[in-house]
């Protein structure tokens, strides 16, 4: 067990590497400081002096991979890819290209990110498997057709029609919720109410139909019929047998949303005005902010992989059959 | 003769065209496939499906060939003067719905409205009254607009209506006869095609048809006088921009899958037929790439993009082909970054394929293994490849108006079903409520995206016997009781 957990963290950093040198070379190598010193700065013909000037106040001025000038360890050190990129390793993020500082920036919106993201999760993955358990019982019956072409109709709408219509017709008709905003404390409640509903709408067509189709793979199996055959009532083979060992590739399922959740919404956050991760990225991209949109890429591929381990532990137990060599 | 303007986009769009038509050439000579692809057939909902994708797939397809047309030549101009050839590019969808493009109003209008959208000062009587002024084009035919409005109207529409019923009814009776033969004439087929009790569901396709003949036959009567969606706000047509926007849909849902196919076909089949190390460096590297979140890879690439293309402005003759080659490259980024998921399928696939008989046999044979993965693996895995294609059109369709709105999707100037909706966010908090955008974007998108997802489910359940078991089996529970 632990020599396993030790070869999968192993890995796992060997990926973020993989991911640094990879989002580094996309940001800072394929496009020379001067080009994004251009791109920012905006005008049409800018002056070498305007852009060695950008660069220095950012510390792009630095060679990329490998510094001459300086001695010894310097050489590696006085780079953009040791300011950029090794310095992440170390949760040192440094400041964006607007100055100011990202591990700041990052941990003052974790808590409004987490506040809606962690809710949106639950309740979401909670409503996908209710839905579905819902179909399952009353299979090959109009219910479960109707319900089956619901969710696909419920697939088929753009997440941003959700979010307007429920805006507009909530927030600016019925005037029940604010529209956008956020404020710490109890009436925090008021402007999350939205977002996390629409949240929850627009995931449950397609949750409900994944995991209907993987309780209805466990259900076809051997040991349900003779669950049944043994004169089990329906609700029992279900949850006790159905549901149980369905918990597998639905835990897999969570696992791959782990990161878009820590991550925020990026659409929900923005449209929604919650201060939190995913605004922060919307905002740096219309920015052109090479820095933070670097640092965020970074941190969301930590959390993925950090995600995929957790999944990979909570295996062993959900199901004592997986063992782990 | 018109300058043709070779665009990216079209000439891959176009390719995947005939690669398609050679698709079906080829099944109609397979056995086996043809048997799969009946499954398809068979399937009701994925045939009406068809029919609307068809129609979807036609107007991309005409608004997919640009051209520069020809200007005429000028009285005083010499005899041997080189052609001169207009600036805007234009595609036969376009010249096509010509008045549209020429019928713009000076803002927002209501659907079929023949009034503005905002009161002005008129003199009339002497008197300065402040009204909605009469719209340039829309109802423009009207002498006495308030009482000949609403007749107008419903004589249009029960006309567009008729006519597009007559279309319909010529075409079931064309299917009818044409299946007929050899089977009692078209009295008999028709009568079995009414019935529901064919084959192929022809009653399903039949009353899909002859839903969307309906609807055009409506457009095709009311357009010339009127604007059917309204105007958005510089006083475009909105009917013309949703139209416009199926070709951008279209594109990235299609390109960016084929975009998609030469890593993960080749890395898959690679990873799972050698195994061992190369096995593992494929892992690792498509493991780097799923392991970044995809808004953000994207976004990272696209702001690649932005540097370049500002960077190379001058190579662009005009918006429209710098538009298209974003969108190109917006393609390629969505393939670049999405191809680990089918990597992932394929690379399993042939770990099986690679364990049976023939292809021992094949090695025992002395066959080199350039040629085992090219003859007996590459075409026992395509069958994956088909339904990954299907089912990630309508996602990508979906996500290419979430990247418009995250502010890296297509290029701002070109038509797509994002960027209607970015603009409808701000309309619908106006005050009257503009909604026609948003409803005409929703409509137009929801039927696209439904109906792929409608067809990819048959496609899916056909080559996928796994998924089959998951049916609702209706029918038979009937049987037993």
């Amino acid at each position: 067990m632990l020599n396993y957990i030790v070869r999968r963290i192993g890995y796992a950093v060997l990926i973020l590497i993989g991911v640094n040198l990879l989002t580094f070379t996309l940001f800072f190598a394929v496009n020379s400081p001067d080009n994004i010193a251009r791109l920012n700065i905006g005008a049409k013909r800018v002056s070498q002096d305007a852009i060695e000037k950008w660069k220095a106040e950012r510390g792009y001025d630095k060679p990329i991979w490998f510094n001459t000038k300086a001695d010894a360890l310097d050489k590696f050190r006085q780079t953009i890819f040791f300011d950029r990129s090794l310095k992440l390793f170390t949760l040192d993020f440094g400041t964006s290209d607007s100055g100011r500082d990202i591990r700041h920036e990052i941990a003052t919106r974790i808590p409004a990110s987490l506040a809606l993201a962690g809710p949106m999760l639950l309740l979401t993955l909670f409503s996908g498997i209710a839905f579905s358990l819902l179909l399952v019982f009353f299979r090959a019956s109009y219910l479960d057709f109707w319900g089956t072409v619901l969710c696909v109709v419920m697939m088929s709408i753009s997440s941003l029609f959700y979010i307007i219509m429920a805006q507009w017709f909530f927030g600016k008709t019925l005037k029940l919720v604010p529209l956008s905003g956020f404020v710490p404390g109890l009436d925090l409640v008021k402007f999350l109410a939205l977002p996390l509903v629409v949240g929850i709408v627009f995931q449950l067509g397609s949750e409900a139909r994944l995991f209907r189709a993987m309780l209805l793979e466990e259900a076809s199996k051997d040991y349900v019929r003779t669950a049944r055959s043994k004169g089990l009532a329906e609700p029992a083979v279900l949850f006790g047998h159905v549901l149980r060992n369905a918990w597998l590739p639905i835990l897999t399922h969570v696992g791959a949303l782990l990161p878009y959740a820590f991550l925020g919404s990026i659409v929900f956050e923005s449209f929604f005005g919650i201060p939190g991760l995913g605004t922060y990225v919307v905002e740096a991209i219309a920015g052109q902010d090479f820095a933070i949109v670097h640092t965020m890429v970074f941190l969301g591929s930590l959390l993925y992989i950090l995600a995929y381990l957790a999944t990979d532990i909570a295996y062993t137990f959900v199901d004592p059959r997986v063992r782990l060599a | 003769m018109p300058k043709f303007v070779f665009l990216w986009t079209d000439l891959v769009l176009w390719l995947v065209v005939a690669t398609v038509v050679a698709y079906v050439v080829h099944v109609r000579r397979s056995p086996n496939l043809r048997t799969t692809w009946r499954h398809v057939l068979r399937d009701a909902p994925a045939m009406s499906a068809a029919v609307v994708l068809l129609v979807f797939i036609t107007i991309a397809l005409l608004d997919s060939i640009h051209f520069r047309p020809r200007l005429p030549v000028a009285p005083d101009s010499p005899a041997n003067a080189p052609a001169a050839f207009g600036t805007r590019t234009l595609s036969p969808l376009d010249v096509l719905l010509r008045h549209a493009t020429e019928a713009r109003e000076k803002t927002y209008s209501v659907p079929l409205a023949y009034w503005g959208f905002q009161r002005e000062t008129a003199v009339v009587d002497g008197r300065e009254v402040r009204e909605l002024p009469r719209l340039a084009h829309g109802g423009a035919h009207l002498q006495d607009p308030a009482r000949e409005w609403k007749p107008d109207l419903i004589a249009r529409s029960l006309r567009g209506i008729t006519g597009g019923l007559i279309v319909a009814a010529l075409l079931t009776l064309g299917i009818a006869t044409l299946r007929g033969h050899g089977r009692g004439g078209w009295r008999a087929s028709l009568a079995e095609m009414l019935r529901g009790d064919t084959e192929v569901p022809w009653r399903a396709v039949v009353a899909t048809a002859t839903l969307v003949a309906m609807f055009i036959g409506w457009l095709a009567a009311i357009w010339p006088a009127y604007h059917p969606f309204g105007t958005d706000r510089t006083g475009n047509d909105v009917l013309f921009q949703a139209l416009k926007s199926i070709r951008t849909a279209v594109v990235i849902g299609s390109l960016s899958t084929i975009a998609t196919l030469p890593l993960a076909l080749a890395l898959g089949v690679l990873a799972g037929y050698f195994k061992g190390w190369v096995d593992d460096l494929i892992q690792y590297f498509y493991t780097v790439l799923s392991a970044i979140p995809p808004i953000l890879l994207v976004a990272a690439f696209v702001l690649l993009i932005n540097v370049y293309i500002d960077r190379n402005a001058d190579d662009f003759a005009t918006g429209v082909e710098r538009a298209e080659f974003r969108l190109f490259l917006l393609c390629v980024i969505l393939g670049i970054t999405g191809w680990a998921t089918l990597c992932r399928l394929l690379r399993a696939e042939t770990l099986k394929i690679s364990e049976l008989e023939y292809v021992q046999a094949a090695h025992a044979f002395g066959v080199s293994h350039g040629r085992i993965m090219w003859r007996h693996i590459l075409p026992n895995v395509m069958h994956l490849v088909l339904i990954v294609a299907v089912l990630d059109f309508s996602a990508l369709v979906l996500y290419e108006a979430v990247l418009s709105y995250v502010g890296v999707g297509v290029d701002p100037n070109s038509s797509s079903f994002g960027s209607m909706i970015n603009l409808a966010r701000s309309e619908m908090s106006r005050d009257p409520v503009v909604w026609w955008n948003l409803a005409t974007a929703f409509t137009f998108m929801l039927a696209l995206v439904l109906a792929a997802n409608l067809f990819a489910d048959a496609v899916r359940e056909a080559f996928d016997p796994r998924s089959r078991a998951f049916r609702p089996r209706r029918f038979r529970l009937k049987e037993s009781t």
